[in-house]
Parts: structure tokens; sequence; C-alpha cells
């Protein structure tokens, strides 16, 4: 059996180069180039510290995916709890002993970078989650302790996260985590239950929101309440955006984030800049660019033998889907401003490498289609 | 084999569920789009107009004044390049090291340092704060020289007010200085034009003008980022200067006027009898508008408030004066139209006059003798116009006198500090001193005493309106706001119709002409008060009637005692007038003299005219011509 596994999967180096998806690869990297030329430009046209610091990230963080893709896929399933509670520890340690700024506790000094786990943690539950499903039989599924052991696993990094306090990444953990117990076979009537309960408790839930957090839900529903305090970000933001047009102002030329008029133009706010400049096409052709990485994740996932590839690649996709939608819809005014970055984009280096382990995960499970695991 | 087949199930559930999930992707991402084309196409001009709202400040720059000509195109009020020094607080390394250098090489006080301390704490640091805004040439160099070392200064040129002939016109102009919030507040152009630095006219034509000599303010757009900093210019829109204003003035007669009343308290006007033209209007002493300009000191201000002669007041049009004398052409003129008297009604002068016990002197003790109109004007006889206004009766003469524009203001537009003065009659006095006219006040308003007042211009008004023939005439200041020429002036007065805007002020020519004789005598026949000041050569020969007014009653004492100018206190004596016009035989030009305390019209006054003719009536050709250019270019 041991044997046989051992034929089956180890590819040779030249098989599993042949076998990487270079579709996704390619979109990868237009992505990343696309993102150091927005950088640029977010440092005025010159090459200065962010710049500088986004290129070196994607210097280290490229060939990491591509090494974590060369593994076989049978590995990451092995390391997923492990990889799980190392991030819960590191989250412990951060609530504890990390780095305060602004208000909220959520990084860790690794003296080359800061890390930021709670960024970790949004792959690493679908990794989690992700091995749970495969291993459960199907009939364990909708059993009282399964659901009861998911939603542990869910909510445990999710109090972490809330209390440091970081709503943004706690509210995208959690969408990762549902959507595997979706893709995993929970019953739909218990999804349909517990949105109508969190609809219910909405109002109960809002009173527990920190002031500033109920501030940003407020300024959402009327952002000229306070043009030059809490709404000032997004009524500029859409003023960037707008006008841009059609064809944006041209690179280097986005007068909004130029006479910084932009807050957070670095991160969350990056596609602010890049929308002003390169206008409706551009802005259009980066959401292509993201819809051709889902798909082409989804696709690996449908081709994969493994049910583990299959879930994480269709978690991972749809998490990524959320990031994009949640930050866009942020930055377009049509959700709170909840601080959550655009993937490969923003600045940031957790949030990078999360995003860029995400993407060798999926790459090894192309390369190893046909793997299947205990 | 059942473990296979569960694990297609599981893998049925998720390859279901995902496809779910996919068309939700798609239905999302399609709303993006949506809202991208909302904000993007659709509402593009909207943001494109609010990002241009963020980034693009304008500046408003000081508008440039228009200049005022004299009739020749002399500038009398222009503009002048200015040096000044700026700092830039955000470009200076070492600000306590830049106010030391600028401390000595400047000469600025300890006190101009503390004020450039507190601008500099109170502006943001890319504002300039303007250390001085008037540096003299030298001192421009000295900055300019040792620049290298004094980081984040400024040397900036601009424009600033100018009066080149100083105190000649500073009571017909008035000055420009920085406006108080309550000016720049009630004119609107000037609310809406206001930047720091700009300055506004403050009195005379500056100030009355201002709209049509403010100008318009050059902006510069800048971009500017979201901290208000410049980042950089993106237009520079050039004002356009206000209206060059020309005036009717003659800066030589002015020159001549200041030059006649220096170190005296007085007022010289000359009128064009036909086209109303004010050819001078000084009033004396004057003082620099140039003062004013970046703040007068204190030192400069009260020698100028406390000069006892009262430069601040300007005398031609707001010195309040009784006429004297020169009044009585109007008195005779009032009997004649009245036909009280004819040129042989005669009256016998012994020096002085009883009535109702009351004595009224004549100004020549010995008296005259018996008098006719003509001898009674030429030797100024006071007893003959007492007799006269007592048979005229002061309503009868107040109708003439205000015809003749006593009482009325002159040019009462252009300065809001000119008075009306008065010409009383018997409704005035019941109802504004609420007594009964009494028979002894006429006789004195007959000899240009009492209640009668005047400014020096509406006397040469007065003798303007004598001098050409009896009709009346609008004085004015502007040559542009009334094209009227010498020739159409001229014509409507020949052709005596009502509808002309010259309006007939007689009945009879003939008792104009009776009058105008008797000016003539007055000046150019033996025993005439002005006698001594005459031209005989025809060309320069005018007319004119002297007057001195009493500024306090003359008591018994004082009459025996028969005091010299001398030897009458300043304050006490009396204001010397008078009026003429020439040349006589064509008369063009009329005037009046004040020169306060100056003694007797005949002594103080009248030899002053004797001057003024010879320069205006030189002056009359080259005067002529300037008229028929519509535009001088300068």
């Amino acid at each position: 059996m041991y044997q046989r596994d051992r034929l089956n999967s180890e590819l040779s180096f030249f098989q599993k180069i042949r076998e990487i998806d270079y579709i996704l690869l390619i979109c990868i990297i237009l992505l990343s180039i696309t993102s150091l030329l927005v950088m640029y430009s977010t440092d005025g046209g010159e090459i200065l510290y962010h710049t500088k610091s986004h290129f070196s990230k994607l210097v280290v963080f490229f060939p990491l995916m591509i090494l974590i893709a060369f593994f076989n896929i049978r590995h990451w399933h092995t390391f997923g709890y492990i990889f799980y509670f190392v991030i819960i520890l590191l989250l412990l340690y951060v609530s504890f002993f990390g780095l305060k700024s602004s208000g909220s506790r959520r990084w860790m000094d690794l003296y080359l970078f800061v890390l930021q786990p709670s960024e970790l943690m949004k792959i690493a539950i679908i990794l989690c989650l992700a091995k749970y499903y495969h291993r459960i039989k199907i009939e364990n599924v909708n059993t009282f302790t399964s659901i009861m052991l998911v939603l542990t696993i869910i909510l445990v990094p999710i109090i972490l996260v809330i209390s440091q306090p970081d709503l943004g990444t706690s509210v995208l953990i959690a969408l990762s985590g549902l959507i595997i117990l979706w893709l995993g076979g929970v019953k739909v009537k218990y999804f349909v239950y517990s949105f109508i309960t969190f609809l219910i408790s909405l109002p109960f839930i809002i009173s527990f929101l920190k002031p500033y957090q109920k501030l940003r839900i407020l300024t959402f529903l009327d952002p000229d309440r306070d043009p030059l305090g809490a709404g000032y970000q997004i009524i500029q933001s859409k003023i960037a955006i707008g006008s841009g047009g059609l064809e944006g102002k041209g690179f280097l030329k986005g007068t909004q984030s130029y006479l910084d008029f932009l807050p957070e133009k670095h991160t969350d706010f990056i596609f602010t800049l890049f929308s002003e400049e390169f206008g409706f096409i551009g802005s259009v052709g980066l959401l292509i660019l993201y819809t051709i990485i889902i798909f082409r994740i989804i696709r690996i996932g449908a081709l994969s033998r493994s049910n583990f590839s299959k879930l994480f690649c269709f978690g991972f996709a749809f998490s990524i889907f959320i990031y994009i939608v949640v930050n866009l819809s942020m930055v377009l005014g049509l959700l709170p401003i909840v601080g959550s970055p655009l993937p490969i984009m923003s600045y940031g280096g957790s949030s990078m490498l999360a995003t860029m382990i995400g993407f060798g995960i999926v790459l090894s499970a192309k390369i190893n289609r046909k793997q299947t695991i205990a | 084999m059942i473990k296979e087949n569960l694990g297609i199930r599981k893998s049925d559930i998720i390859n279901r569920r995902m496809f779910i999930i996919g068309a939700a992707k798609i239905v999302v991402f399609a709303g993006i789009v949506a809202r991208l084309f909302s904000l993007q196409i659709n509402e593009n001009k909207k943001y494109l107009t609010l990002s241009d709202k963020n980034r693009i400040r304008e500046w408003k720059l000081p508008p440039t004044r228009g200049n005022i000509v004299d009739y020749f195109g002399n500038t009398i009020a222009g503009n002048l390049k200015v040096y000044q020094l700026h700092i830039i607080p955000e470009q200076v390394e070492n600000f306590n090291y830049l106010l030391l250098r600028l401390k000595t090489l400047l000469n600025l006080s300890d006190k101009k340092i503390q004020k450039i301390i507190k601008l500099k704490n109170q502006l943001k640091p890319w504002d300039s704060i303007i250390v001085s805004e008037n540096l003299s040439w030298s001192q421009f160099l000295k900055v300019n020289n040792y620049l290298y070392d004094l980081v984040g200064v400024k040397p900036v040129m601009t424009i600033s007010r100018n009066y080149p002939f100083s105190e000649i016109y500073t009571h017909v102009l008035g000055y420009v200085s920085q406006p108080n919030e309550e000016e720049i507040l009630e004119n609107e152009i000037v609310k809406e034009r206001f930047v720091p630095g700009m300055k506004i006219g403050k009195l005379g034509l500056e100030k009355t003008l201002e709209k049509q000599l403010i100008g318009t303010n050059a902006i510069q757009r800048y971009e500017v980022n979201a901290y208000g900093k410049r980042i950089n210019q993106l237009e520079y829109q050039k004002g356009l200067q206000g209206n060059k204003i020309r005036l009717t003035v003659d800066t030589e007669v002015q020159k001549l006027s200041a030059q006649l009343l220096l170190n005296k308290a007085g007022s010289i006007s000359v009128m064009d009898i036909y086209t109303g033209d004010i050819i001078a209007m000084y009033s004396s002493p004057s003082y620099d508008p140039n003062l004013f300009l970046f703040g007068i000191s204190q030192d400069e201000w009260q020698l100028i408030r406390n000069n006892p002669l009262k430069p601040l007041i300007n005398k031609t049009l707001s010195g309040l004066y009784s006429p004297g004398s020169t009044i009585k052409p109007i008195v005779a003129l009032s009997a004649l139209e009245n036909n009280i008297v004819n040129p042989n009604f005669k009256v016998k002068c012994t020096g002085k006059t009883e009535l109702y016990g009351q004595t009224f002197h004549c100004w020549k003790e010995k008296g005259h003798g018996f008098v006719s109109l003509n001898n009674a004007m030429k030797q100024s006889c006071d007893t003959y116009f007492y007799e006269v206004a007592r048979l005229l009766g002061v309503d009868r003469l107040n109708l003439t006198a205000k015809k003749f524009g006593l009482g009325e203001k002159v040019l009462g537009e252009y300065f809001d500090n000119e008075k009306s003065g008065l010409f009383p009659n018997t409704n005035w006095k019941k109802n504004n001193l609420g007594r009964g006219w009494v028979l002894g006040e006429t006789l004195i308003t007959g000899i240009g005493q009492g209640y009668t007042q005047t400014t020096p211009l509406q006397l040469c008004l007065m003798t303007a309106q004598i001098a050409n023939g009896g009709y009346k005439i609008k004085p004015k200041i502007i040559v542009n706001d009334d094209p009227l020429s010498l020739e159409d002036a001229k014509t409507s007065m020949g052709l005596q119709s009502l509808q002309t805007p010259n309006i007939k002020l007689f009945n009879d020519p003939k008792n104009i002409k009776i009058v105008q004789e008797a000016m003539f005598s007055s000046t150019n026949e033996r025993y005439g008060t002005s006698y001594r000041s005459r031209i005989d050569d025809p060309k320069y020969q005018f007319a004119g009637k002297t007057g001195t007014a009493q500024v306090k009653r003359i008591s018994k004492r004082e009459r025996e005692l028969d005091l010299k100018l001398e030897q009458i206190p300043y304050k006490d004596r009396d204001h010397a007038l008078y009026v003429a016009y020439g040349p006589y035989k064509n008369p063009r030009y009329a005037l009046s003299i004040i020169v306060e305390h100056g003694g007797s019209g005949s002594k103080a006054a009248a030899p002053m005219a004797k001057e003024l003719f010879k320069l205006i009536i030189d002056r009359d050709e080259i005067r002529d011509k300037q008229s028929n250019f519509e535009n001088i270019n300068i």
C-alpha cells in the first residue's frame, strides 16, 4: 500500500514542471507586476520605501510559492491541523506580547519583517477544515458533535482576532471557514437558520461594537455626515475613482493620490489609486485578471481527485473572491470601512505571504491532481 | 466499495455546492462592475469637478489701480514698482539666524522682529511673511547681494500707488491706504476683490471713483495637496488695470496756486466759464499723500494733524467763508433785474448809515460821497449796497444768489466732504433760528456778511456764470463723463434756448453787461479796489471784485485804533477774497482766491490773480489744442 502510493504520487522534477498550471502562474505574475507599478505610483513616481519593500516581499514569497507547489499535496494535508494550531499559538502570543499600533495589538516583530498572524489564519482555517471534511464520513457531517467541533475551530481564532481588535479580518476568517462548512455538506437549513438568527441578533451585536466601529457603520450609511472626519476617506475614495472616468488620468497622474487626498493608499485603498489612474477599463481589466485566477483555481479543484484538494481549492478561491469583494465594496462605498487588503495588490507582508502560500498549495494540487489522500 | 461510493458522493456535493457559489460570484462581480460604471462613467463629470475642487485653489492678487491723468495726460496718480521682502518659513534653515541677519541688514526694530515671530507662529509654514513692504532700491540691492546667506528670503517686486506731484493734488485725489473691515464690507466691489495688501481710496476722487479705478484681480491657480500646500502653478490669469481717468485740471496752474499760497491757509479755484471745466482747485496747506501708502508714522501724522493752518481740511469745498464784498456783483445784478435801481441811481456815502439806532459802517471812514452803481462796485462802497439791499430785500436777493449756485454743492457727487454753504432768507431764519428776520440783517447780507456762507468753489462758479453772460454751467472735474465741447457750450448759450443744458440766469442781458463793466472798473480803473493788480495788456486783462470778510465784529475801540494787519492777532485778521474772470474782451476763465486771515482782498488776494491769469491765458492755446484729442496716449 505504502509502496504503491509512493510510486503513484512521486513525479519527477520535470514532470512537476510540466504539470504546473501556467495560466494561473502567468496571471499571478501579471498581478505582481501590476502591484509593483501601482506601488511605484503611490511613492509619487519614485522607487522609494514602499516599492522596494513590496518588491523584496515578492522576491521572497514568489519562490516560496513555487517551493510549496513542488511539495506533494499529501504533505499539506498532513500539516493541516498543525498549521492551524501553530497560528492559534501565534495569535495567543500576539494578544499578549504583540506590537501595538493605533489601538490594536495585531503584529509580532520577526526582525526581518512584522508578521500579522491573523492574516495567516485566513489560510490555516481553510487548510484545517478542508482536512477535517476530507477525513470525516459523509454521514457524520451533520451530527451535533461534528458541527460543534467545526464551530469551535472557527470561533477560537475569531475571538482571538476580534479581541485584537480587528473586525475586518475576523469576518474574513469566519467567511472562509463557513464556506468549507458549506462545501463539506452541512445542511442548507442550518445555514438558513443561522442567517436568520444573525439578522435578528444584529442590533445586539452592534451594541457590542467599539465606538469607532459604530462610527464606521454610520459613516457608511451617510458619508457626508462628517466629510472632514469619519466620512473623509470614503468621500475622497469615491472622488478619486469617479474622476478616473473611462480611461483614467494616466499612470502617475492620479491627482487625488499624488496630492495626498487619499488616505491609506498603499494598503486598503490601493484599488482607488489604480482606478483613478487606469479608469474603468483598467479596473475591469484587473477584475478580469482576478476572475481568471479564481476560475483557474476552481478548475484545479474540479480536476483534483482528492476531496482535500477540492475543498481547499474551492475554499481558497472563494476566500480570494471574498477579499476582493469586501475590499472593492469598501472603496466603492458599498460596505462600511473594514480593514481588508486586496490580495497581492495591497502593501503588507502577512497578507501576501498568506495568499502566496494559498497559491502554492493550489499549484501543488494541480501538479498532484491524481494523488489520492487516505 | 461503500467507502468508494461515499467518496464519490462527497465530491458530488462539493462540486454541486461549488457551482452554486460560482454563479453567485458572477452576480456579485457584475454588481461591482455596475458600481464602477456608475461612478466612473455616469457620474464621472461630478467626481472630476470634485477632484478639481480638491486640488485647485485660486489665489487672487491685488488689482492694479487705474491711472489718473491731468488734462494734458500727465499722470497725477500712477503706479510704481516697489520692492518687498518676504520670508517663507518652511524654507528657512535657521530662523533666529535669519532674523539676526535681516535686522542688521535692514535696521529692523525689535518691535518689528517680534511682529515677524508672531506672524510666523500664526501662519502656515509655506505662507510668506512680509518683512518689509517698501524697500529702498539700495536696501533691495543689499538683500540681493547677501541672498546666498539668507535662505528662505524672497525679494518680491510688486506695484504700489504713487502720487508724483505729492501734495499738489492731495485735496482733489485723496489717497489710498489699507481698508479697515468696515470699508471692505460696505463696498460690494471692494468686498469682492479684496485681498490682503490691497489698498483702496480713502478720500477724494480715489474714494468716489473707486469702482472705476479699482481694476480686476489677477488670479493664480495652483495645484495644492491635501494640506493646502501649493505644489505647482497651473495658470496665471492677468487682471485688468482699472480705468484711466482724465481730469480737467492743469498741473501747471495747480502748481502755481500751491506756490502762491505757500505758508498760507487758503484756496484757489479756476474754472472754464463755458464748459465748467475745473482748471485748478487747490487748498492750502496740503500734505503728501504718499505718506499714507504704507501706513503713516505717528510723528508725521501728528505734524499734519496739529498744524494750525489745518491741512486736512479741503478749504475749496468744505471751507465756509463769508463772501464779503465778492457778493456785491450778485447784489447789484439782483437789484437791476428786479428794477430796484438803474445804473444812474446814486447814494450818498458818509462813511456810515444809521438804521433803528444801529450804525452800519462803510469800510472807508470818510465816505465815498455820491456813488453810482459802477462807482460803488469799483470802490466797494458798503453804504451803497446797504441801501440797495434795503430796497431789494433779502428774499429777492436770495433768489438771484441761488440761481448763481450759492447755497448748493458744486461737485457734490464726487467729493463727499463738500459743503453746500448757506444763503439766508426770511423763511430760513424763521425755520432754523425761530426768530423773525431783522432789516439790519438784510443790510449786512448785502455786503456779504452775516449768515451767508460760501465755499471758494461756489464763488468761482458764481463769477464764471456772470462772465459767460449769465448762463448756468455744470462744473466738472472729469473729462470723460460729459463731452460738451467749447463750441457746443457757446452755441447753446448763443441760441438762448431753454432746452439746451445752459439755462440763462437773467431777464435782461443788459444787466449782466452792467455788472461785468462794474467789475472791469473795479480792476482796471483808478480808485478801483484791485487797480494795483491790473494787467493792461488786453490779452491778459481781467475783471474782478475784491472781498474782505470779517471773522469777528469790529468793536468801536478797534475801529478808532485802526490797527495795521500785523498788529492784529492772526486769528482775528480778516479773510482776503478775490473773484475775477478774464480775458475781459473775450472771457474764458473765472477764478476765486481766498487767503484765510490774509487781511484785505485787494492786498492779499488780488495780486495772486494777476500771476494766475498770466499763466492761464498763456496756456489757453495749448489747452484748446489738447481738447481736440479724444484719447491721449501716455
